[in-house]
């Protein structure tokens, strides 16, 4: 199951928004096939019946007031942007051209 | 006055409120400190000296005026890159977030600030907490201040550096599979990774949301607890917060007690794999708890074994979703694709990413998009999730048998920076013992055990209790420790090698 190709990753990287280098890919896959290996020992285990745990304390619906409170301010949010314009994050264009 | 940085914080607090030493010549000693070693330790990755100062002299002010001050008020302290820092650069070791200051402060940060510990500035650590050596921060290694060519451990080597290099008395340090107890055991020192829950999360920078948990880095049992109370207790700002009082640790600390505690050894964290070194002052340290009338049994925790496996699926798949908000677009680097005239937003995302992400980043990035993705998923993230449950009660069936679990905290004293840089795998071995307590949410303390005879470097022994019983860590830890300087003539750190005045210039200066 652990047949992790180099396309896949390839593949992965694109969904994961990472623009890799064939070079980072070609050292990437044969890392992550190793890993793979590895992990895969999770499948040893018998647990059909046993519940997933997704999480140490067994909270729900942690909810608070539903009140008004101070926030950051507009010039706050804004001043690790990488770019801004009128009180506004400034990004690249979304859409790709016709 | 070299002595000022080579005291505990418990100590230095007691000469802050009898008027002996300010704040002010406190805070000095320590900024002087780091001017002499950190260039050849690297445990910063920024000092705030003029922050520090006038957050001591405003103490000292406080002082004078004779308002009623929080006993650590004046004690510096180091904050693990990872947390954010009002007004002070955040970058948790990524070239992404490379000059990034956060315009809020972490809750623990606002703790600090509220009982008076003096902030000096932020500590070396891997790359987003991925990693057991510091090897993988984007601003080049910690040193380990008992041998420089050694790694600290990781991820929060500068953390310990910093205390085991008496740069700082205290530390912040975040553990989600090891990272404040490893380098704890690698570098002589003590650190804590409380129950998950005991310590607010906000404003940590999230590696993986149901492991991570902050805790000290310290030079005693004692140290840990007094800090582990200032940063612990409920915070409606995470969702994830335990609404409880924090467990009476700092009187725990100062009791300590084992007679009549049954302490269990955790059959599968031990034997093979486990260097010999490690092993004997393991053992001498049991056979110290067994002198002082702790009853020891051995338990068993079968599904151990698997944990390292659940552990990277878990983590990956936490984390690829919490790296995703790394987007170029808010905060953080932004980074044109070559060669492309008007890029679009997706371009410009996947070239940023590509620049600003370390290679252990996009591994475990690209690793837990495939651990999640459709087809997957069951055999994957659901098969590691159904393992954590029975860890879990791995952990519940032992704590029926006993009230504390020991263990080595790494199978091997600190290897040589480099090492294992190329090999994945072996890195993550590193922190075999440390993380069933994250998958399971229980805490932990790792304290010196004592010297390998094989190499003269520090080992680390590993205290576990069950989930909101950290207090049991301290009482049983104060006594171990306080045995095992008994042994040593005083504390492990005073036989480390005396770092010289280094002529490099501190590295973040440099940069």
């Amino acid at each position: 199951m652990s047949a992790l190709t180099r396309d896949d990753v390839a593949h992965l990287a694109g969904l994961a928004r990472i623009d890799a280098t064939d070079d980072e890919l070609d050292r990437l896959a044969g890392q992550l096939a190793q890993i793979l290996d590895a992990v895969d020992r999770v499948g040893e285990v018998a647990a059909a019946d046993v519940p997933p745990m997704s999480h140490p304390l067994p909270l729900t619906n942690v909810t608070r007031p539903d009140e008004p409170r101070p926030g950051l301010t507009a010039d706050e949010a804004l001043a690790g942007a990488p770019a801004s314009e009128l009180q506004r994050f400034s990004v690249p264009r979304i859409l790709e051209e016709d | 006055m070299p002595e000022l940085t080579r005291s505990t914080a418990a100590v230095l607090a007691q000469r802050l409120a009898s008027g002996e030493v300010s704040a002010v010549e406190l805070t000095q000693a320590h900024l002087d400190r780091i001017a002499d070693v950190d260039g050849d330790v690297h445990a910063f990755l920024h000092v705030d000296a003029d922050g520090a100062l006038a957050a001591a002299r405003s103490v000292d002010e406080r002082r004078a005026a004779g308002e009623a001050l929080h006993p650590l008020a004046g004690v510096p302290i180091a904050v693990k890159d990872i947390v954010t820092t009002k007004g002070i650069p955040t970058t948790a070791g990524s070239r992404i977030l490379a000059g990034w200051v956060p315009p809020y402060d972490a809750t623990i940060v606002r703790r600090l600030k509220d009982a008076g510990l003096v902030i000096l500035g932020k500590t070396n650590m891997d790359e987003f907490a991925m990693g057991s050596s510091t090897e993988h921060s984007a601003f080049g290694p910690t040193h380990n201040p008992w041998d420089l060519e050694r790694i600290p451990g990781g991820s929060g080597g500068g953390s310990a550096a910093a205390v085991a290099a008496f740069e700082a008395p205290l530390a912040i340090g975040t553990d989600t599979g090891g990272s404040i107890r490893q380098p704890a055991a690698v570098t002589g020192s003590v650190g804590v990774k409380p129950t998950y829950g005991g310590v607010s999360r906000y404003g940590l920078i999230a590696l993986a949301s149901s492991l991570d948990q902050a805790g000290p880095c310290t030079r005693s049992v004692l140290d840990a607890a007094l800090l582990h109370d200032v940063i612990g207790g409920h915070d409606p700002l995470d969702s994830t917060s335990i609404d409880a009082p924090v467990p009476a640790v700092v009187q725990a600390a100062r009791q300590g007690e084992v007679r009549g505690i049954r302490v269990g050894v955790v059959r599968e964290l031990s034997g093979d794999g486990y260097q010999a070194g490690v092993r004997s002052r393991f053992d001498e340290a049991v056979q110290l708890l067994v002198e002082a009338g702790a009853e020891v049994v051995e338990v068993s925790c079968p599904h151990f074994e698997y944990a390292l496996a659940a552990y990277y699926l878990i983590l990956p798949s936490e984390a690829s979703s919490n790296l995703a908000k790394f987007d170029a677009m808010r905060y953080g680097l932004r980074v044109a694709p070559p060669g492309v005239e008007t890029p679009t937003a997706e371009q410009v995302m996947a070239a940023t990413r590509d620049a600003g992400f370390g290679d252990e980043v996009k591994r475990r990035i690209i690793l837990g998009t495939y651990a999640l993705s459709a087809g997957y998923y069951d055999a994957y993230y659901g098969q590691a999730q159904k393992v954590r449950t029975l860890i879990a009660r791995d952990f519940a069936a032992a704590f029926e048998q006993a009230d504390v679990l020991i263990s080595p905290t790494t199978p091997t004293t600190a290897f040589r920076l480099g090492e294992k840089l190329d090999d994945p795998l072996a890195m993550y071995l590193n922190d075999i013992a440390t993380i069933p307590a994250n998958l399971a949410g229980v805490p932990g303390m790792s304290l010196p055990a004592g010297l390998a005879a094989e190499d003269g470097l520090p080992v680390g022994v590993q205290l576990l209790a069950p989930a909101m019983a950290d207090d049991r860590l301290y009482r049983v830890g104060a006594v171990l420790e306080s045995l095992l300087e008994q042994r040593w003539g005083g504390p492990l750190l005073d036989r480390a090698p005396q770092l010289q005045p280094s002529r490099s210039v501190p590295q973040e200066v440099r940069s």
